[in-house]
């Protein structure tokens, strides 16, 4: 061995697994070979040393099954209640996972890994709820026997006769932190059984005849004591690789197992599982989808997926592919991904159909190269849609339509063909049957040819009208007759599988496609997440919600139109959310719940949880709607993720405007608030006499400037104040039909002494209709805008208003020949706190304008601004008019003269 | 001082409004009584009978629409209500609870002048004048004879339109609210539309003006009403 750097990549997994295992709890096994030696005794005595040290010990399940020794053993530690379940009328006592969770204790005791909960549990499993104590950072200790062991399940059933149905797999026991043997001796155990130690007595001799034989112990205790050490290997080769110590075997070998629907294809993965341990090497178990799949009865497709799930379990990378033959799918696989072995099963199908439609096995030994094949008793792991097409149920009209064409090619040679040569005839048959072939399936494709043989034999062979022979050359043409047949139904079926199968694919393609474009042109993280639902539904053909995950955990769905989750699904969701796994139905974590529930996994995390409501009780069984579920959802939660990153990118943006409209505000308040005051107070205190004798023109000239500066900021603070009214929502449009004219007078009048000096036009067409406005407001914005146009143009320049009556709104104008506004700056001008950057600063807060535009908007018209032809700015808005009221002309009766 | 100056009394909570209003009322020659609550206001009044009030209607202890309304209820001293700009429906409320005038924060001493002056001539010629003929700078009307003359120009009115004009210049340099004056012109049983009295006034204006879009006499108390300008 030589001490090398330690390569970066496998320094960073180290790194990623340290930081994993960073607030998980730690996970303790106490192993054994048989039930009896020790596992809970020693848990127990290690548990009250831990306590002795201070650690917060917790017995959430511990089974004594009424061994006093144990029993004692347990006295003075804190037990967690059990929790009472009811299932079909019986109370069933269990461990209590949320209070184990709520309680939080240092160290959990957890007796019988293998248990199988009670149904209504939230785990089918106890290994699954000992997963999530770790997840939550609770020490656990547990116990196992080495029969329970996912991997030697099948070895233990061998040897001891006894199916044991509770598995663990391996992986948990792999995550172990810890693993310490229980070891007794055999002689020792069957000792402690007879003593009665082992388990009450009633039940001894019955679990002695089957379980307890020496022989068995010996096997079992060995198999115990192996996998431990396997274990302890598998550390050794972890603590070689952290520390940069190269590994001592080749790397790199790569083990695939091919798996089928054949029930013995189980075995195949227990020995792929065994061999990649005993390798040390990654494994994939490898399912080849053929176009007869979907024809394979509920019961094979049931196994497959049993199959598939077991090799999950046992750490293999599970791979589905699509494709026509499985050879040629295998072999591509294996060599783009470096496989170096390859298991498949011992064909047990009888030879001649190796001949006929070629054998797996072969083809594969064949196509290997350099890739070693093992075969291992069991089945070939091929799809067999052949046989499976062969067992589909064929409609009766088919058999009718194939006797009925032969029927019609009958009528056709008797008429017409038995005056010509013979083999014409033949031809016609042969025409006929190719016919039901290419449309029907095998079944009536062989009854047609059966019958056009007979038919053919009985009318037109001579001697005629009997099945008899005469020349046996005939019966070459039978036979050419029926293999024709079977060629073309079977290519025909080939076909049509093929079609069948792209159409299928076809249809996850398009339903993805579709959902990503759907997605595409959806915006903000509601609408994505309502799209995605409508098209999950469709595609996948159940009913679905999804709920999105707020930055608080809290749950809530997408589409308020859908009925709300009852608590108990919704609380299914929440785990699923919290835990980012999927659980619910069809799955082990919570499967008595309505729905399934499947985590909206994105890179940032979880952002929400997708429920599918399947009217097929299956329908989320089999692995390729699980893969195109997982894409669909996938897809889902990148583009939900997507548009929640961008909402918050815009909620940030609107923060900003905000710190900016604050800052505008802060300095615009302390600078055109201050400068009038500033002029106010010097010109009061020189007037007052610090200044020393004054001429009376100069006094002239300081009052004035402090009335100037005065009604300045008496504007000022009206701008703001109208400010705070818009925004704050406050400002109340009390719409009054009025003459414009009123207003604009009102409006001139208040201006009076500003805009002395300045040519002020009035266009107002004496048609002019009566507008619904609020006078007050209006006025307001007319103020604004004259007033601008008084203080941005020269001194001595025309300032025009107009009004123009359209359709359905009447226009307003304010028209200067000042400078106007630089290009690209029309919209800005109206923004707060704006102000045109070109120096000329005129002592405005920059309200103006804005104002008006919140006035106008609010009387459901609008403003805009334009630099005039030649020179000036146009500022124009429009006011709805509706349909005025009638004015009552009628005179009273009192007329103006008596 | 002049002691024989009109008395007026001054109800106004803040220090620096009376301390600006004291010195320009001392300096043109009026006797000030200060009130800064309601309550004194009301005692005050009736203690010192004054020539004329300066009400605020924002008052710490009591509105000041109420104070206009009590004190009519008794007295006809013309009331000047001061106010802040933004508070139209006040105004409007004070005006018909009886006041005779308002002025916007902040007003200048000239306009405070005036429609003092204007409102201590009002209760020297009685109220609202009964004289058969009434000028109003260039506009004249007889209402005896119910002739309107513009200048040397005699204007022929419609009968409503004479109403309203007649109104004004009865009550002119008043402000009259839209209330009142579609009271006088329609009767107060009628319930006629505010706009029918725009519409009035526009086609008084283009009549009696040089400018209908800037009148000079017949102006707009934005708001609140009307008021004929001299």
């Amino acid at each position: 061995m030589t001490n090398e750097r330690p390569d970066p990549d496998a320094l960073l997994a180290r790194v990623r697994a340290d930081e994993a295992r960073a607030g998980r709890g730690r996970l303790k096994v106490f192993f054994g070979a048989a039930p009896g030696v020790g596992k809970t005794y020693a848990m127990l005595e290690e548990a009250r040393a831990r306590r002795a040290e201070g650690v917060d010990v917790l017995a959430g399940v511990v089974e004594t099954h009424g061994r006093k020794e144990t029993m004692a053993l347990l006295d003075g530690l804190e037990v967690l209640p059990r929790r009472t379940l009811e299932y079909r009328g019986v109370s069933l006592q269990e461990f209590d996972l949320d209070a184990a969770l709520a309680r939080r204790p240092g160290l959990l005791l957890v007796d019988e890994l293998a248990h199988t909960n009670a149904p209504g549990s939230r785990h089918v499993r106890r290994w699954q709820d000992v997963e999530e104590l770790i997840d939550a950072g609770i020490d656990v200790y547990t116990t196992l026997n080495v029969q329970h062991l996912e991997s030697l399940n099948d070895v233990v059933a061998r040897i001891t006769g006894v199916e044991v149905r509770e598995t663990v797999p391996d992986a948990v026991l792999d995550a172990a932190d810890q693993i310490e043997v229980a070891d007794l001796s055999p002689d020792d155990l069957l000792q402690r059984l007879e003593a009665g130690k082992v388990y009450v007595p009633e039940q001894a001799r019955r679990a002695i005849a089957r379980f307890f034989r020496k022989g068995n112990l010996i096997a079992l205790r060995e198999l115990a004591l192996r996998r431990a050490a396997e274990r302890v290997d598998a550390q050794m080769r972890g603590y070689m690789r952290e520390h940069g110590i190269r590994d001592t075997w080749p790397a790199g070998d790569r083990i695939l197992v091919c798996v089928g629907h054949n029930p013995h294809s189980a075995r195949l993965v227990r020995a792929a599982r065994r061999m990649a341990a005993g390798l040390r090497c990654e494994w994939i178990a490898l399912h080849v989808e053929t176009p007869g799949h979907e024809r394979l009865p509920a019961r094979d497709r049931d196994t497959l997926v049993a199959n598939l799930h077991l090799a999950e379990e046992l750490g293999a990378l599970i791979v589905t592919l699509y494709g026509l033959k499985a050879t040629d799918e295998i072999l591509a696989y294996a060599r783009r991904h470096n496989v170096t072995r390859i298991i498949v099963g011992k064909p047990t199908h009888p030879r001649w159909r190796d001949l006929l439609v070629g054998s797996l096995l072969e083809g594969l030994v064949r196509g290997s190269g350099d890739i070693d094949v093992y075969v291992i008793s069991g089945d070939e792991p091929e799809d067999a849609p052949r046989r499976a097409g062969r067992r589909e149920a064929v409609a009766p009209g088919q058999y009718g339509w194939a006797v009925m064409v032969v029927a019609a090619c009958t009528a056709l040679n008797w008429l017409v063909f038995r005056h010509l040569n013979i083999t014409d005839t033949a031809m016609v048959y042969l025409v006929g049957t190719v016919l039901v072939a290419a449309r029907a399936r095998r079944g009536p494709a062989v009854v047609a040819s059966v019958l056009s043989i007979a038919a053919f034999d009985f009318f037109f062979v001579p001697p005629l009208f009997t099945f008899t022979v005469s020349d046996v050359n005939y019966f070459a043409t039978f036979g050419v007759m029926l293999a024709t047949t079977l060629l073309i139904s079977a290519y025909t079926l080939r076909i049509r599988d093929q079609a069948e199968a792209a159409r299928e694919r076809e249809h996850r393609t398009g339903a993805l496609y579709a959902m990503s474009r759907a997605l595409a042109a959806a915006g903000g993280a509601t609408a994505l997440a309502r799209a995605a639902r409508r098209h999950i539904v469709g595609t996948l053909d159940a009913d679905a919600v999804i709920l999105l995950r707020a930055p608080d955990g809290t749950l809530t769905s997408a589409d308020p139109g859908e009925p709300p989750l009852d608590e108990k699904e919704l609380s299914v969701a929440r785990w699923v959310a919290d835990h980012g796994t999927p659980a619910g139905h069809a799955t082990d974590t919570l499967p008595a719940a309505r729905g399934l529930y499947v985590p909206l996994a994105a890179p940032g995390g979880v952002v929400g949880v997708l429920g599918l409501y399947a009217k097929d009780e299956r329908r989320f069984d089999h692995p390729t709607t699980r893969q195109l579920l997982d894409a669909l959802a996938n897809q889902t939660a990148l583009a939900i993720e997507r548009a929640q990153l961008a909402e918050r990118n815009a909620e940030g943006r609107v923060e900003m405007e905000a710190e900016r409209l604050r800052t505008s505000l802060l300095s615009s308040l302390s600078h055109d608030l201050r400068t009038p005051l500033g002029a106010i107070t010097g010109a009061a205190s020189s007037l007052k006499g610090e200044a020393g004798d004054l001429s009376p023109g100069a006094r002239a000239e300081l009052l004035d400037t402090i009335l100037e500066e005065a009604s300045r900021m008496n504007r000022l603070i009206g701008n703001l104040l109208d400010m705070i009214r818009l925004e704050s929502g406050s400002l109340a449009v009390k719409p009054d039909w009025q003459p414009l004219e009123e207003v604009v007078g009102v409006a001139l009048i208040r201006l009076d002494a500003r805009l002395k000096e300045r040519p002020v036009t009035t266009s107002l067409p004496p048609d002019l209709p009566m507008v619904a406005m609020d006078g007050l407001l209006i006025e307001q914005v007319l103020v604004n805008l004259l007033e601008n146009a008084a203080k941005y143009t020269p001194a001595g320049t025309p300032i025009e208003l107009t009004a123009v009556a359209g359709e359905q709104a009447v226009t307003i104008a304010v028209l200067d020949r000042g400078p106007g506004v630089p290009p690209g700056e029309e919209a800005r001008i109206f923004d707060k706190f704006h102000h045109v950057a070109d120096g000329r600063a005129a002592g405005g807060i920059g309200l103006g304008l804005t104002i008006c535009r919140g006035i106008v908007l609010a009387h459901g018209g609008r403003i805009w601004a334009e630099n005039r032809e030649g020179a000036g700015l146009a500022v124009r808005f429009t006011l709805p008019t509706g349909t005025p009221p009638p004015v009552t002309e009628t005179e009273e009766a009192t007329p103006a003269a008596e | 001082m002049s002691v024989a100056g009109p008395l007026v009394l001054l109800i106004e909570d803040e220090p620096q409004m009376r301390r600006f209003l004291r010195a320009t009322l001392d300096g043109n020659g009026y006797r000030l009584v200060e009130a800064p609550t309601a309550r004194e206001g009301v005692t005050l009044a009736a203690s010192h009978n004054p020539d004329l009030i300066l009400l605020d209607l924002g008052l710490p202890d009591g509105d000041g629409i109420d104070v206009t309304r009590r004190l009519r209820e008794w007295t006809a001293t013309p009331v000047i209500v001061i106010s802040a700009r933004g508070r139209e429906s006040d105004k409007v409320a004070a005006l018909d609870a009886g006041a005779d005038d308002y002025l916007t924060k902040p007003f200048g001493t000239g306009e405070l002048l005036a429609r003092m002056r204007v409102a201590l001539r009002r209760v020297a010629t009685g109220e609202d004048g009964d004289a058969p003929t009434v000028e109003c700078g260039v506009l004249k009307v007889d209402l005896a004879r119910r002739q309107v003359w513009r200048g040397d120009v005699e204007v022929h009115l419609t009968p409503l339109e004479y109403k309203l004009f007649a109104e004004l210049m009865r009550h002119a340099g008043k402000v009259l609210t839209q209330k009142h004056l579609l009271a006088a012109v329609w009767g107060s049983h009628a319930g006629v539309p505010a706009h029918n009295l725009r519409v009035l006034m526009g086609q008084l204006r283009h009549k009696l003006e040089d400018e209908p879009a800037r009148p000079r006499h017949l102006t707009t108390e934005p708001g609140v009403g009307y008021r004929l300008r001299e």
